[in-house]
């Protein structure tokens, strides 16, 4: 009996999410309910071929229903519900139903009904059913009766349902004119409620029964109608009625009482915004609020400088001397804390690649503070030969090296590779005190081995690496790292990116003729390398220890592999794990070093600010799932600016 | 406050010499004062403060003109300020456009300022316009076009997009004002000579973008009015979807309870008025958001608990309660003016026609009118006249609404009577039972020619099929002399009117008989002058086709047959170019030559020397199927 040829379509939700259609569809939808977590709790887009009754049969997409019953009486009824239910996480939620055709005698219902309301009858006849009729144009509300509702429809008539999951009332559209409110007690989770255990009861109840699906039912031969789910664009303003709701949720939030206790309020909020300041060791700009509000910092002044030197050390990729300076201001610090060490270092190890490690630094020609504000490119001369004698195959790109000028066409691809990876511009903005080495490293260098396969570097990589391989057997690592993916066409996409930085960064112009910027593996240097390999000798020797002492952890493991595959590649910073090398990765580092020292002095690891957040983000996420609509309406993205 | 003191900070404002640090606080000061009590306002203005801060606002100084201006502005949207007091000057208005540009402040006030200024074009009664009254002009051209031609639509649109929202919303309210009912002002706001442009958007769209509904309330409605005033100037076409599925739903979002008492009246009188005339509009707003039940609602005020809980809000109730009903009245009237269905689902709305029964003898006039109105809309309806009119008795309180009212309501309530004297209306009889026919006669006399007019139509109603008793006391009571005051009336709808009553009048041979016994010579005297005088088409066939009930009668056919002159005028008739005057007088004919009837031999033979027969001849052959038809019936009386 079941409609066998529809049936095969089913199921398409991510499958056909390729099509233009689908993919406007998926737009629309993603606009409309952004709050929804569509793998949690996918949305209704068809029609479900399995949950219907025999009579009716399914096209277009499992978008088109016609009867194909006798359609004697009443008993020829027949819905069929959609794929997915309602979630409540849309807050207000909306379809369409196109009336194709009236058929015989027009007996059309539009509505709501839970899974296992009988499907040999029209919506709105049963228990957790409700529905809106074309004959008579009354609405069903759980009930054999129905009530004196809006106008009738037929043929050509678009007919909206609206389900507003906030105050958990459905009002139709006829045309796209709002008819009014058609149910206002829809068994959806109930308003807040001062009495606990009632609130979670009806949760309960709503996560296992009243879930309500898309409905319609048809019962004369003839009767033919589509859905739109958010396919097309809706006759009715839909998104309008939901600017309204949420201003009306955003102005509660606005009004919400604080009553007598504003004074309390304004306390805990300068503490709020002084304990994140002092967190992140804004030093002076903590005391001046502190100065101004009147309160007082909990933690001393040189504790926060401390940390604040600390951070920013972390922060240039400097973390062998944050390693250090924390061992000597925080002593026992780092042995009670092995995984964060061992964190540490793997950054270390990540920065020594990246050449910005004051181990590897060291072997440069300027001193490594110096080098805060200008990012130097030391050692020059072995790629100055590599850079001249490929003047050639860079083609018209070459003669920028040596200016500030640039045309279009790079500015063009520079834009592009920042697109490529994940931006460093941002990151600079972000942690100041950061230096993007990056940019003294040369893409050219990448080329010469592209050339010269014979050069000492390449070999030297692939050694390296064999050794690690071999000494650790239980690292799988995939064959097709070991190849080095030369990529030509990204080398000078970042050549040019590169430019665009050095024209940012840098205000004097003339020194960039004789420091052509380029990325190399430890800043280039023989002697900068072979620490670094010592290094990831110690670090390898670290992890077993580490695994000895309190058994394996699938971090470590992971954490050492990702940064000991930097070296697969001929070009770290362009290959796929070359995101390690951004400095905004950095950030977290610096934030579970900083974390722990203020957990050892006995202060928050947290600021308060972040933790309201944190508490304010996963209220929404666990209103959305306990069915409280109006949590679509009150983003904490809106409220950050 | 004494006058002397408010004498003296006008004194020191005026003077030049001082600083204008001082000037602006006197200004200040002037404005605060002017918040208080409208006597306040009275003596400021008895000191002519407005002359002297008009001319504080030539000054150099910015701070200075905006105390100058938020006291003018303040002193403006005073109630018992006069508007005019800004139009004496004709510079003052060019240079409020001027400083329109210098600040939002200046912005803010100088708007504010013109939309409490803007008297309207015409006479109106809470914005209705659609009965056939004059306008009543005033002298010179009115506020709106005086600011209109100031360039007020160009200066002030900019505004509507300014980053402050008093500005926004001062602008916009100044173009509601500006556009009410102006067709001129409508028309540029939509596209005029010189598209308004606003950021690159027209007029409508901004005005659109003010209707979305997270806007607040006061700019969804104030933007609603000016698409509103725009629709029904006919520079937005009804059927617009700004209008259909923006300004439309927006009005009736303002009615809902949600809303504050003020919102749900202005909202619900500019949805009548938006609607007013077109049928399709009416048709969505009934069944949008259960807008009839919703209005339903506006009678409930002063509720019950309010009565109780709380004093101040029965009070504010109470303030309300009038203009609430009176704008569901008119909404309904407006509602139920075309549409059978609506007025069906009007009527059943719970308490309805008690409703209107109580507002008819309430005391506010404004109640009582827009119950009229909605009793008139209501009583288009066949059914509804003979079945819910019928049971509520609605014909009393009308007969009493009818006494002594104003004008205003005396034109509603008239009319409503006509629908209510029509013959198949059970109430007929007890109306006329009440004395209407005398009520309806002194209707005829009055200045108003609304009043005219539904004076004598009721009367033509009433005649209709009427026995002889009230066909007598109906040309008893108008008297043979206001009879023939009415035919020569300038208004050709009165006399339309009245050439239907005479009509009415003379039915049935024996009525007719009678009525020309008496009142023959009058008759064949202004038959005569209207054939002979410039009139309509149908002018002249109603009074062909009076001729044709003449000639019906047993005695009264000779009044014809005796008259030459008008016998020369059938003939031409006869052989006129427009068939409708044709078949008119071959009825006169047909009439004259009717053989059973006594006296026919010689009637044909003196129509045969007329040449009557050759013109019949001529028109049995006519393509007119009627004409053709109606020829041969008269020549077969020929025959017989």
């Amino acid at each position: 009996m079941a409609d066998a040829g529809a049936g095969s379509l089913h199921g398409g939700d991510s499958a056909l999410s390729c099509l233009p259609e689908e993919q406007e569809l998926s737009q629309r939808l993603r606009r409309l309910y952004p709050a929804v977590n569509q793998e949690e709790t996918p949305l209704p887009r068809s029609w479900s071929p399995k949950d219907k009754y025999n009579y009716i049969g399914l096209s277009q997409g499992n978008l088109r229903v016609h009867y194909k019953g006798h359609g004697k009486n009443h008993k020829d009824a027949a819905s069929v519900r959609a794929t997915h239910p309602i979630p409540a996480a849309c807050g207000i939620y909306y379809f369409e139903v196109k009336i194709v055709s009236k058929g015989r005698d027009g007996y059309m219902g539009i509505g709501l009904s839970a899974q296992g309301v009988n499907m040999n009858r029209l919506p709105g006849w049963d228990k957790h059913s409700y529905g809106y009729h074309g004959d008579d144009g009354h609405s069903f509300c759980s009930s054999g009766t129905g009530q004196p509702y809006g106008p009738t429809f037929t043929t050509g008539d678009v007919i909206g349902c609206c389900v507003n999951l906030i105050n958990n009332t459905c009002f139709y559209t006829k045309n796209g004119h709002s008819l009014g409110i058609a149910f206002t007690d829809l068994p959806l989770p109930a308003m807040i409620s001062n009495q606990f255990m009632e609130l979670l009861q009806e949760y309960i109840q709503h996560l296992f029964k009243s879930n309500l699906y898309p409905t319609v039912g048809l019962q004369t031969p003839g009767e033919i109608v589509d859905a739109n789910f958010g396919q097309q664009p809706f006759v009715f303003d839909i998104e309008d009625y939901m600017r309204e709701w949420r201003a009306k949720i955003q102005g509660t939030i606005k009004r919400f009482p604080i009553g007598d206790r504003l004074g309390e309020w304004q306390a805990m909020l300068q503490n709020m915004v002084s304990s994140y300041l002092v967190h992140h060791g804004y030093c002076s700009t903590a005391a001046a609020f502190a100065r101004i509000t009147d309160t007082t910092i909990q933690e001393e002044q040189t504790s926060i400088k401390n940390r604040q030197r600390i951070q920013k050390l972390v922060l240039a990729g400097r973390v062998g001397e944050a390693i250090e300076a924390t061992q000597q201001l925080y002593p026992g610090l780092l042995e009670h804390n092995p995984n964060l060490l061992f964190m540490l270092k793997c950054r270390q190890f990540v920065e020594m690649v990246n050449g910005t490690d004051s181990e590897v630094r060291c072997f440069s020609a300027r001193s490594p503070r110096s080098q805060d504000s200008y990012p130097g490119s030391p050692n020059l001369s072995p790629r100055r030969g590599s850079n001249n004698s490929h003047v050639h195959s860079t083609g018209a790109d070459s003669p920028t090296c040596s200016n500030g000028v640039l045309s279009t066409k790079i500015k063009q691809s520079c834009s592009k590779y920042q697109a490529l990876s994940s931006s460093s511009s941002s990151s600079s903005s972000s942690s100041p005190s950061s230096v993007n080495y990056s940019e003294s490293n040369s893409t050219d260098s990448t080329k010469s081995q592209q050339h010269s396969s014979t050069s000492n570097q390449e070999t030297r990589h692939l050694a390296f690496l064999s050794f690690f391989y071999l000494s650790d057997s239980e690292m799988e690592m995939e064959a097709e790292h070991y190849p080095n993916g030369v990529l030509e066409n990204s080398s000078t996409r970042i050549m040019n990116g590169t430019y665009k930085h050095e024209e940012i960064l840098q205000t004097d112009e003339s020194s960039m003729e004789d420091n052509c910027p380029q990325r190399q593996l430890c800043g280039g240097n023989h002697a900068a390398t072979e620490r670094m390999i010592q290094f990831g000798r110690e670090l390898q020797t670290l992890s077993e220890q580490l695994c000895r002492e309190y058994g394996k952890n699938t971090m470590h493991k992971k954490m050492l592999q990702d940064a000991f595959s930097l070296l697969a590649y001929s070009d770290p910073w362009n290959c796929p794990v070359g995101q390690q090398l951004d400095p905004i990765q950095r950030e977290p580092v610096c934030a579970a070093l900083n974390s722990a020292i203020l957990e050892s002095q006995n202060l928050p690891k947290q600021p308060p600010l972040m933790l309201a957040l944190g508490q304010a983000s996963e209220c929404l996420r666990l209103m959305a799932r306990v069915g409280l609509g109006s949590c679509s309406f009150a983003r904490v993205d809106d409220y950050l600016h | 406050m004494e006058a002397s003191s408010f004498q003296r900070l006008l004194y020191l404002l005026q003077q030049e010499t001082s600083s204008t640090e001082l000037r602006t606080e006197c200004a200040v000061v002037l404005g605060s004062l002017a918040m208080g009590t409208e006597n306040n306002v009275k003596s400021l203005l008895d000191c002519h403060i407005i002359p002297a801060l008009l001319q504080g606002l030539l000054s150099p100084d910015l701070k200075f003109i905006e105390a100058c201006l938020r006291c003018l502005r303040t002193i403006f949207i005073s109630p018992v300020t006069p508007e005019d007091l800004l139009y004496t000057d004709a510079t003052v208005i060019s240079h409020l456009m001027a400083l329109l540009s210098r600040s939002r402040y200046t912005q803010e006030y100088i708007c504010q300022i013109f939309s409490h200024c803007c008297k309207l074009q015409h006479w109106h009664s809470c914005g209705f316009k659609s009965l056939p009254q004059p306008l009543l002009c005033a002298n010179g051209p009115d506020h709106q076009t005086i600011l209109f031609n100031h360039g007020a639509v160009q200066n002030i649109a900019h505004l509507l997009v300014s980053t402050s929202y008093k500005v926004r919303m001062q602008a916009l309210k100044c173009f509601s004002v500006l556009a009410f009912e102006n067709p001129q002002v409508s028309m540029t706001l939509v596209n005029g000579k010189h598209k308004v442009l606003v950021d690159g958007e027209l007029l409508p769209q901004i005005f659109v973008k003010m209707l979305q509904r997270d806007k607040p309330v006061e700019m969804q409605l104030t933007s609603a009015k000016c698409l509103t005033s725009m629709c029904r100037a006919g520079a937005i076409r009804t059927d617009d979807s700004c209008i259909v599925l923006k300004t439309l739903p927006c009005l009736v979002r303002m009615c809902s309870k949600e809303r504050l008492l003020e919102e749900r009246v202005e909202g619900a009188e500019t949805l009548a008025y938006l609607i007013e005339t077109d049928v399709e509009l009416q048709r969505i707003a009934s069944i949008t958001d259960h807008l009839i039940v919703m209005l339903a609602d506006y009678f409930k005020y002063p509720s019950s608990v309010s009565a109780i809980t709380d004093i101040k809000r029965l009070d504010h109730d109470l303030k309300h309660a009038h203009e609430l009903r009176q704008a569901a009245f008119k909404l309904y009237a407006s509602l139920g003016a075309n549409d059978e269905d609506i007025r069906k689902k009007i009527i059943e709305t719970e308490n309805m026609m008690d409703r209107i029964v109580n507002g008819l003898s309430e005391s506010s006039i404004k109640v009582r009118l827009a119950a009229v109105r909605c009793l008139h809309s209501l009583s288009r309806s066949v059914q509804q006249l003979r079945t819910s009119f019928q049971d509520h008795a609605v014909w009393k309180p009308l007969m009493k609404v009818l006494q002594n009212a104003p004008n205003e309501i005396l034109v509603v309530a008239s009319s409503t009577l006509c629908n209510l004297l029509l013959e198949f209306s059970p109430s007929k009889e007890p109306i006329l039972e009440s004395g209407a026919i005398e009520l309806l006669c002194s209707l005829t006399q009055s200045e108003n020619l609304a009043l005219r007019v539904n004076g004598i139509w009721a009367l033509m109603n009433v005649a209709f099929q009427a026995e002889q008793k009230i066909k007598s006391d109906i040309l008893r009571g108008l008297s043979t002399e206001q009879l023939f005051q009415l035919l020569s009336d300038s208004d050709v709808n009165v006399l339309m009117k009245t050439l239907g009553l005479l009509r009415n009048l003379l039915s049935t041979r024996p009525h007719i008989d009678h009525i020309m016994s008496t009142h023959g010579k009058q008759i064949m005297q202004a038959v005569t002058l209207i054939l002979e005088g410039e009139h309509n088409i149908e002018v002249k066939e109603q009074t062909l086709c009076i001729l044709a009930n003449i000639a019906d009668g047993t005695t009264a056919k000779e009044l014809i047959m005796t008259n030459d002159d008008i016998l020369q005028k059938i003939k031409y008739y006869m052989s006129h170019s427009n068939a409708k005057l044709q078949l008119a007088a071959m009825f006169c004919i047909s009439n004259l030559v009717w053989n059973e009837e006594e006296g026919s031999q010689e009637r044909q033979d003196k129509l045969r020397d007329m040449g009557i027969v050759d013109i019949l001849h001529k028109l049995s052959q006519s393509s007119d199927p009627n004409l053709c038809d109606k020829a041969k019936t008269a020549l077969q009386q020929y025959l017989a």
